[in-house]
């Protein structure tokens, strides 16, 4: 079980990061739960500024950019 | 019933509801101002349509793409990092913006990330007084819409302006000992795909078509900026061409592709060179399926199409209705709409201290959606608003709102909120009353 965390505010670019993960963590067949944070304070914790961000288990995989669907596969194998 | 959340949905339906109690549907009526409001809201959205979206906005949108996708954020975070050298840091953070902040909703992850993990509070502060009124949407319309000089200026005090108050808040908190979070600088590498050189050509290739495709008819018949206008769409013309060629030079676009994507465009401009719009037309479709339909592996130019769209998606329903609003409420300058161009022009008209301080404290609490300011302030000039305090409205706007002001909180407290919010005041004020008095 994997918990993947998406960070960002909400905007856009948040969605979509939120959206390839998802489809990617599919593609891949893992079990997994997925959850957004939008809290800035929260988001500062896990020390990334450039948003949008993606953790897995807590790692910081992703900052600052919304990789496509293969790549976040590569991440999350 | 959560009070943090429901305040908001709770207090607009409270508003809506006073509102609609006591509005004077009668006096509306018989006074015809509805009717001049309907009016006034289309004839300005058709004079945007017609004067601002093609030439303007279009191109600024690629640009803010290419920015978003191009220039790396870590590349600058380092001058914005712990361990930054003070001095850079403040000069950085002024300017910043125009790379940082081309989307609003990245600015407050990257204040608080500066605030609590980089070069501190001072540089922070700067970054957020001037990231939204310095991104590169923000100066296109605000010069292309209010003039030049008013975009000029807004840039211009937003940086100086900026430093002053990051400076200010480093001086009042200087005893005051962070516990910056060891977490610091989770920044991607910079990943370096061109050299500098070669990016800095590719954006003046864009930002030249975007410049001299704009450009105004001048006073005179004579003299250098009327010999530019008269030859602005060659010049344009130029650009594009230079553009066409980095994108084949260095962006690995194939030779048949643009060459198919040119072909329109020149065939247009020979045949039909009154009408110089259809061209550009032809030139943003060419440019738009060549980097949406790009399979190169990096994937960099649809990227940079995604990119652009996004921006395009987000801002243009935004801009619509600012545009309405303003028009039913303000009207075209010269005409009158629902509010009478009297109450402007005296509570912001002239230049006064109370006028420019009312601009700025009202911009500070009310929320400007992105770029929506531009049309409003247009408005509001035209019924009477004074420069001074157009300016102040400008520079306190679009920084702070009461939204922002709670998030703003969250991440430094309530007392270094409020210092902030009147070192904002303060300045945008002090920054009209010098732009009142000089122009």
């Amino acid at each position: 079980m994997k918990k993947i965390q998406i960070l960002g505010t909400g905007c856009a670019k948040c969605q979509k990061l939120a959206e390839n993960t998802k489809e990617a963590a599919d593609n891949l067949g893992l079990e997994y739960e997925m959850e957004k944070i939008t809290d800035i304070k929260e988001i500062m914790q896990f020390g990334v500024m450039t948003t949008p961000g993606m953790a897995v288990d807590g790692k910081v995989l992703v900052t600052g950019k919304v990789p496509v669907v293969a790549d976040i596969e590569k991440l999350l194998r | 019933m959560n009070w943090k959340r429901e305040w908001q949905p709770l207090s607009l339906i409270l508003a809506v509801f006073v509102s609609l109690y006591f509005l004077p549907v009668d006096w509306l009526q018989q006074s015809q101002l509805v009717e001049n409001a309907l009016w006034e809201a289309l004839h300005l959205a058709r004079w945007y349509a017609r004067e601002h979206v093609l030439l303007c906005l279009v191109p600024a949108f690629f640009i803010a793409g290419a920015v978003g996708v191009f220039v790396s954020q870590a590349a600058v975070m380092k001058y914005l990092g712990p361990k930054a050298n003070k001095v850079v840091a403040y000069g950085v953070a002024s300017v910043s913006g125009t790379v940082l902040a081309v989307c609003s909703c990245t600015i407050l992850p990257l204040f608080a990330g500066i605030y609590r993990m980089g070069a501190g509070l001072g540089p922070a502060c700067a970054f957020l007084y001037s990231g939204p009124a310095i991104n590169i949407l923000a100066i296109v319309l605000t010069a292309n819409v209010l003039g030049t000089e008013m975009g000029v200026a807004r840039a211009v005090g937003a940086i100086l302006f900026s430093i002053i108050i990051g400076l200010a808040m480093h001086f009042f908190f200087r005893k005051e000992e962070l516990e910056k979070i060891e977490a610091a600088g989770a920044m991607p590498e910079p990943e370096v795909a061109r050299p500098l050189w070669q990016n800095s050509l590719y954006f003046a290739s864009m930002v030249g078509i975007l410049v001299f495709a704009n450009w105004g008819q001048s006073q005179s018949e004579t003299g250098l900026w009327h010999a530019i206008y008269a030859a602005k769409w060659p010049i344009t013309g130029f650009f594009a061409l230079a553009l066409a060629l980095f994108l084949g030079l260095w962006f690995r676009v194939s030779r048949l592709k643009l060459l198919l994507a040119a072909l329109p465009v020149v065939v247009l401009a020979l045949a039909v060179p009154q009408h110089p719009a259809l061209a550009f037309i032809a030139g943003t479709l060419g440019l738009s399926l060549l980097t949406a339909t790009d399979k190169d592996e990096s994937g960099e130019l649809q990227e940079w199409f995604d990119t652009s769209w996004d921006f395009a998606k987000k801002i243009l329903p935004l801009l619509f209705y600012g545009v309405l609003i303003a028009g039913a409420l303000l009207g075209r300058p010269g005409h009158e709409a629902l509010i009478p161009s009297s109450w402007i022009s005296g509570l912001v008209g002239g230049n006064s201290l109370q006028a420019n301080l009312f601009a700025s404290v009202a911009g500070a609490f009310m929320y400007f959606a992105t770029l929506t300011e531009v049309p409003i302030l247009q408005g509001l000039i035209g019924a009477g608003m004074g420069k001074g305090p157009a300016l102040a409205l400008l520079l306190a706007g679009p920084a702070l709102s009461l939204p922002n002001m709670l998030v703003i909180r969250s991440v430094m407290g309530t007392k270094k909120t409020v210092v902030f919010v009147l070192l904002v005041m303060g300045m945008a004020t002090i920054s009209g009353l010098l732009y009142g008095a000089f122009f």
